[in-house]
């Protein structure tokens, strides 16, 4: 049962990181645009590097 | 071009409307081709929207609106003031962060209860209960935060709303279980409470989604409109005359009475006002329904709304923004709508009966373990069980999950509902009532045909024709489209008459009977009529018609196969309304009715008991749309218009109508269904929770399968 000690942090950590991850997106306003987000990966425009901004 | 640059602030982004743009080579090669202007720092499409907001300082929707009509996009400048749907997003997202936590907070605190319930005794069941609840009390908290501000609003109103009985469930099950699991108790309800604040979070931002929707399509139809006007200042050295005026682009909002405003062909008339100069003829269809256009001189009043035709004219303002006829209309709209009454939805008959009925349950088992054991912790905890058990999870989903749905359905086909009642009460429709000019027909008029025209002739007429900017001249223009046209000399525009010009020395004319010096009986007959003349012979009349709107036809045809009664109303000449309705197939028509009429005729079909849907465009409707059970108005139609109606046609195409009476019967179907299918869970689980039998497994399965079938329900509508 000492494992318990170990495993239930684990667990709670690693939601907490997902829901860190989802308030982060949710703050940087990567939920404006969801279509054109599904969209854009089409696009080979600056598919040979980053674009600069 | 150049006059909307005066006014447009240099700062600031500019924010094009793109209705055309759907897949990703849309956004490659709109943004490619903004961000080549020399002068854009930046362009960003937003596709969920369609939308391109660019960053260029100096530069005006005007000078990129060619660059994208070249690559083949529609562009319309939408005014970034109208668009302020700031506080709409962040209500939102605080809504979406709120589903997270509690999202997060649900599934490990499900991960320890399942431990629980599958037997972990003693001091392993005690630590994990203190676990759930140091995760359970703090998202409570926060996450029940919109329930419980809803709730305290309620009571301070003496009302009980759906969120009394929510944030008491919250509340009180929260405390037992931090109590029960102080003593070691076997249940806790940590994983019940925060999945029902989870649901109803989910339920609550379908809900706002819906409706944001809605307000940014209905404000992106506001802002499609940015309203200028020419204001002619005359000089104080040359004295006042306006002639020689300076002219400056001023918003419509800053126009006051007494100003002098120009306006050019083809402009809508910004406000009220009476004619100084000039000659034309005024389009007055939005207004009155009537189709012919009325010929405009010096001293001929104006009203908002209407459309300069042919030459450019100068007005003086009488009155401005919210004196305007525009606001006459609103006392009668007020008025209107306040005759409707207010519609109780569905969702609130439920609550009405649910609210007591469940407060009363859980006090009575309350009482009646009191009395029957004296055990007051075990009868708390069976109260809370029972408040957990009805708690309205399904009810709260029930209504949201449908509309989303439904509106997400009818948005698709071009339908967007503003008011959130408007579909439960376009179920209810047994009888439409149409509006003539341009709803059911488009205000555009074609040539009827060209027969009455020798061939010898037509290069010449479409020569003239195409010199003016008056509807009728395009109408030829583009009836005669295939011809060369002829040679002409000298042409003159003659405002409020017709166009002139010189064919082999012969004068030749386009324009009114009277001014050929022929009689017509243009209000005899349904079309209008132009003439057409070559000095020494007999003038040539030239019929006209007004085009149906697309899908007119199969709207009327689908609605009168549903069973529908049919209306058409115009403000018209008896003649067009007639042959309209014979047309369609439209059996019950007034024509010559004015506003007043319009509304008193839907007031007396509502006496006689029918729900009247009611489509129209111009300002004479508006009281009659505000007046109808539901009303819908097309995109094209005036501000006002758009604003007593409940729902709005994005497209040109009519056959939403249609499909929008049939969705929303299913839709108001699919509510019923699903408030029955949580009053069977209920009436399941309850007996189950009054007895005492009611373990947190049970409430956390009961909770969840009715809230998932409810949804599943709700999206056999998307089909």
């Amino acid at each position: 049962m000492e494992i318990l000690a170990i495993l239930i942090p684990v667990s709670l950590g690693l939601g907490g990181v997902g829901l860190a991850a989802f308030i982060w997106a949710l703050r940087s306003r990567q939920f404006e645009d969801p279509k054109g987000d599904a969209e854009r990966i089409l696009s080979d425009a600056w598919d040979d590097r980053p674009r600069p901004d | 071009m150049a006059e909307q640059g005066a006014v447009t602030a240099p700062v600031g982004d500019v924010i094009l409307s793109l209705p055309t743009a759907h897949c990703a080579v849309c956004i490659t090669d709109v943004e490619r081709a903004l961000n080549a202007v020399p002068g854009v720092r930046g362009a960003r499409v937003n596709l969920t929207l369609r939308r391109v907001t660019v960053d260029a300082p100096g530069l005006t929707a005007g000078d990129l609106i060619p660059t994208l009509e070249r690559i083949g996009y529609e562009a319309h400048e939408l005014d970034p003031e109208a668009l302020s749907s700031t506080t709409a997003d962040r209500q939102g997202r605080d809504l979406l962060m709120r589903i997270g936590i509690a999202g997060f907070a649900m599934m490990n605190i499900m991960i320890l209860s399942v431990a629980v319930w599958s037997g972990a005794e003693t001091a392993t069941r005690d630590m994990f209960h203190w676990i759930s609840a140091a995760i359970a009390l703090p998202t409570i908290a926060f996450a029940g935060q919109p329930f419980f501000a809803s709730a305290l609003a309620a009571l301070k109103a003496g009302r009980l709303g759906m969120d009394v009985p929510i944030s008491l469930a919250l509340v009180l099950a929260t405390a037992i279980s931090v109590y029960e699991t102080s003593q070691s108790g076997h249940h806790a309800y940590f994983d019940a409470a925060v999945m029902l604040c989870f649901f109803l979070l989910v339920g609550r931002y379908l809900d706002h989604r819906t409706r944001a929707i809605a307000r940014s399509a209905a404000a992106e139809l506001t802002a499609l409109e940015v309203p200028r006007a020419t204001l002619l200042r005359p000089s104080a050295v040359t004295g006042a005359s306006i002639a020689d005026a300076a002219e400056e682009v001023v918003p419509v909002a800053s126009l006051a009475a007494g100003d002098l405003i120009r306006i050019r062909p083809g402009n809508r008339i910004p406000a009220d006002g009476e004619i100084v100069a000039g000659r034309s003829e005024i389009d007055r269809a939005l207004l009155t329904g009537e189709t012919l256009p009325v010929a405009a001189a010096p001293g001929l009043m104006l009203s908002a709304g209407e459309v300069n035709l042919t030459g450019p004219l100068v007005m003086r303002v009488t009155a401005a923004g919210r004196d305007s006829s525009l606001a006459r209309l609103t006392a009668l709209v007020e008025a209107a709508e306040s005759a409707r009454g207010r519609y109780t939805s569905l969702a609130e008959r439920a609550a009405r009966a649910y609210s007591p009925l469940v407060h009363l349950m859980a006090l009575a088992s309350f009482a009646g373990w009191v009395w029957a054991t004296g055990d007051l912790r075990l009868a708390v905890n069976i109260a809370a069980a029972v408040l957990i058990i009805t708690c309205p999870c399904a009810l709260g989903l029930a209504v949201p999950a449908v509309a989303t749905a439904a509106s997400g359905r009818l948005f698709r086909r071009g339908l967007l509902i503003k008011d959130g009642t408007a579909l439960e009460r376009l179920a209810q429709i047994d009888t439409v009532v149409f509006d003539k000019t341009g709803t059911l027909t488009m205000g555009r008029p074609w040539l009827v045909s060209a027969d009455p025209l020798p061939a010898s002739l037509r290069p010449v007429a479409l020569a003239l024709a195409r010199g003016s900017a008056h509807p009728l001249s395009r109408a030829l223009a583009e009836a005669l489209s295939a011809e060369t046209a002829a040679v002409i000399e000298d042409q003159q525009e003659h405002p409020g008459r017709g166009s002139s010009a010189c064919w082999q020395g012969r004068e030749v004319r386009l324009g009114r009977a009277d001014w050929l010096g022929v009689t017509d009986d243009e209000a005899a007959r349904p079309g209008s009529a132009a003439w057409f003349s070559v000095a020494g012979e007999a003038p040539i009349r030239l019929e006209f018609a007004d085009s149906l709107r697309p899908g007119a036809r199969e709207c009327v045809a689908r609605l009168r196969a549903d069973g529908q009664r049919l209306i058409l109303l115009s403000g018209d000449r008896p003649a067009a309304v007639a042959e309209l309705a014979a047309t369609l197939g439209i059996e019950q028509f007034h024509a010559g009715i004015d506003p007043m009429g319009k509304a008193d005729l839907i007031e007396a079909l509502a006496a006689e008991g029918a729900h009247v849907l009611m489509v129209g465009d111009g300002l004479n409707d508006t009281a009659a749309l505000a007046r109808a059970h539901a009303s819908i108005s097309p995109a094209s139609a005036l501000d006002a218009a758009r604003v007593a109606s409940d729902m709005v046609l994005t497209g040109q195409d009519l056959s939403p109508v249609a499909d929008a009476l049939l969705t929303a019967r299913r839709a108001t179907a699919r509510i019923r269904e699903n408030f029955a299918i949580s009053i069977i869970y209920n009436i399941v689980a309850v007996p189950v929770a009054i007895a005492g039998f009611a373990t947190p497994l049970i409430a956390a399965l009961a909770m969840s399968a009715s809230s998932i079938t409810v949804t599943l329900n709700a999206l056999r509508l998307r089909r």
